[in-house]
């Protein structure tokens, strides 16, 4: 830490709006180039927990700037100006083609690159618990052994006391209260805070002045033959749509002629189930 | 000790606090046995802590040939970056071919941090494992936000590792028969000094929510439409003495709370009726609803994941076909 300042690295991932995603029928497969990408939840709860500290945290001796950090194709730029836009100082996009593919082994080792690289002084990394599109849990821990930080998981509550930092979280039916030595870095559980949105001068603020950095693999200076792809430890061998198990009965119509017919072939399944006589029409 | 390992040996990592409600070790255990009926390789219990001799018995009743046991004082209670570091220098040591984890809090802050440190892949909650022709660990988990199943191999990197939800598997009858080896290993002398500190804990058990036991369960997603038109499923649980759970959108949505959540990452229900309103069906979300005995699926794409799975799949707008059994229901009941 500079001059009592704290640097604070928020990561936040962009992932496609999964419930709204177009669906090929016909294929079974999912027509991700019109999926449309938000800011993932759990990393808008990681920024609000940064912003919330900057807040609190924040005083005449001590500093603190909030640096959101994404990986992911240009168009991810879009979340980092989201990020501006509620309260992050500035907005870094990591993005090159040769980063593409990267497993949570790589993506961990990109992003403690850029971190080790061009924010040494890193005093406190935030992530969000899990992503909605892919839900491993991993990328958080993993950039920790990247930067050789400690790391806490799921917290629902986080407070700075003079070097360190306390956690609170509700983890396998304990609730826990931790204190950890920083630099350090933290994952929020889903449902800690309630995010903000974005005021009027925030949006204003993100179009005028963005300040946002866009790195690729040579400022990292990668490898030529970088391939995170490649370099994945894991492979995809293959995908496939859930196979269906049912012959499912199909009803349509209007809602009342279906409910009738429901209730006609399938009112003893349910009463049975509820326990309870239904009248028959 | 007999044999160091036969280079193809699975551990799985002993995972024991809260033992009587956590029994993801044994349900692992009991997979790792029939993968181990493929590739010849032993079945590895691995347990930190104090006085967990108990534990380690249990693992072999439940299928484990070989457990390795560090007893310390020092390891009563858990610290993440000592119990991290003795999983790695063992692995280091002993070479597995398959570290397996269960994906309780516990296991999800272990399992990357080996798998990083071992420099190897890791597949978070697969849903099924498998071991392919050549040898290799196939690790089957949703991908694309639970809208498709992956197959996932680490073709070099070793240990193959693996994460798996409580109640993905079935764990074997205990069996006091069984024989197995007990390995006691000493605690190693550079064990790290702790960064992070537990200055409180506190067991605070989750609320039995009913919904993990009831007979007949509501579940609800974006199709409802809106917050207001979801609240229509509590009338309908009212009436049919159901529990309502929920997917992740309309939790996100701040629709209901966290609490509902049905899925992965949430509650895992087993009613027998399951009514499902406008769910598009990811798999995080269907994985755990599976073992419904009778699924009623209403969603106005025929096409959606959810419909498929259903007994009965009814097209149609969500809301209305919740509306028309509160109104057939409110009929049907007799007083």
């Amino acid at each position: 830490m500079e001059n009592n300042t704290l640097d604070i690295i928020v990561c936040i991932k962009q992932v496609p709006m999964v419930s709204e995603l177009p669906w090929n029928a016909k294929t079974g497969t999912l027509k991700r180039e019109l999926a449309q990408g938000m800011m993932d939840p759990a990393s808008r709860l990681a920024l609000e927990a940064g912003l919330r500290l900057q807040r609190t945290g924040q005083s005449e001796d001590r500093r603190i700037r909030v640096t959101a950090l994404t990986m992911g194709p240009p168009m991810a730029e879009e979340v980092l100006h989201q990020a501006v836009s509620l309260g992050a100082d500035h907005g870094v996009l990591l993005t090159d083609r040769k980063m593409a593919g990267a497993d949570t082994n790589l993506t961990s080792f990109i992003l403690g690159r850029y971190i080790k690289m061009f924010k040494p002084d890193t005093g406190l990394v935030l992530c969000g618990s899990q992503t909605s599109d892919s839900e491993t849990a991993q990328v958080g821990p993993q950039l920790a052994c990247e930067l050789d930080f400690p790391a806490i998981g799921w917290a629902s509550d986080i407070r700075l006391s003079q070097r360190s930092l306390i956690v609170t979280r509700l983890v396998d039916d304990f609730m826990e209260t931790l204190e950890m030595d920083l630099p350090g870095l933290v994952t929020i559980d889903q449902g800690a805070f309630v995010p903000r949105y974005a005021g009027l001068a925030g949006v204003a603020r993100a179009f005028v002045s963005p300040k946002i950095d866009v790195v690729d693999a040579d400022r990292l200076e990668l490898d030529s033959d970088f391939n995170a792809l490649e370099d994945s430890p894991t492979r995809i061998l293959d995908v496939f749509s859930p196979a269906t198990q049912k012959e499912s009965r199909v009803l349509k119509g209007a809602a009342k002629t279906v409910v009738d017919q429901l209730f006609t072939d399938y009112g003893k399944i349910i009463s049975s189930a509820m326990g309870k006589d239904l009248k028959k029409e | 000790m007999s044999k160091k390992s036969t280079g193809k040996d699975i551990w799985v990592l002993g995972d024991y606090r809260n033992y009587f409600k956590n029994r993801v070790t044994l349900q692992i255990l009991a997979r790792a046995r029939a993968l181990a009926g493929k590739t010849g390789g032993w079945v590895c219990g691995v347990v930190f802590g104090h006085d967990v001799d108990e534990y380690a018995r249990e693992y072999i009743a439940h299928g484990a040939d070989r457990v390795y046991v560090i007893d310390h004082p020092r390891l009563k209670s858990y610290g993440i970056e000592t119990f991290t570091n003795l999983l790695i220098g063992l692995a280091r040591e002993m070479n597995p071919d398959i570290i397996l984890i269960g994906a309780t809090r516990f296991g999800q802050e272990v399992a990357p941090r080996v798998a990083k440190h071992l420099d190897t892949g890791l597949t978070a909650d697969c849903i099924d494992l498998d071991i392919d022709d050549n040898g290799l660990l196939v690790q089957i988990a949703p991908s694309f936000g639970g809208n498709l199943i992956a197959r996932i191999l680490t073709p070099k990197a070793r240990p193959q590792m693996a994460t798996v939800r409580p109640g993905t598997f079935h764990e074997l009858p205990h069996d006091n028969t069984a024989q197995g080896e007990v390995v006691t290993l000493d605690l190693p002398e550079d064990l790290p000094t702790e960064r992070v500190r537990c200055t409180h804990s506190e067991y605070r058990p989750a609320k039995a929510l009913g919904i993990e036991k009831a007979e007949i369960v509501i579940t609800g997603g974006r199709g409802m439409g809106s917050k207001g038109k979801f609240k229509k499923l509590f009338e309908l649980a009212g009436l049919l003495n159901a529990e309502v759970g929920a997917t992740r959108p309309v939790v996100h949505a701040g629709w209901v709370g966290h609490e509902a959540l049905v899925g992965q990452a949430g509650k895992h229900i087993r009613p027998k009726v399951l009514f499902s309103f406008g769910v598009s069906g990811a798999i995080q979300h269907t994985a755990a609803l599976m073992d419904a005995d009778f699924i009623v699926a209403v969603n106005k794409n025929p096409n959606a994941m959810m419909m498929k799975l259903a007994d009965v799949a009814i097209v149609a707008d969500a809301n209305q076909v919740c509306s028309g059994i509160i109104r057939a229901l409110k009929e049907k009941i007799r007083d």
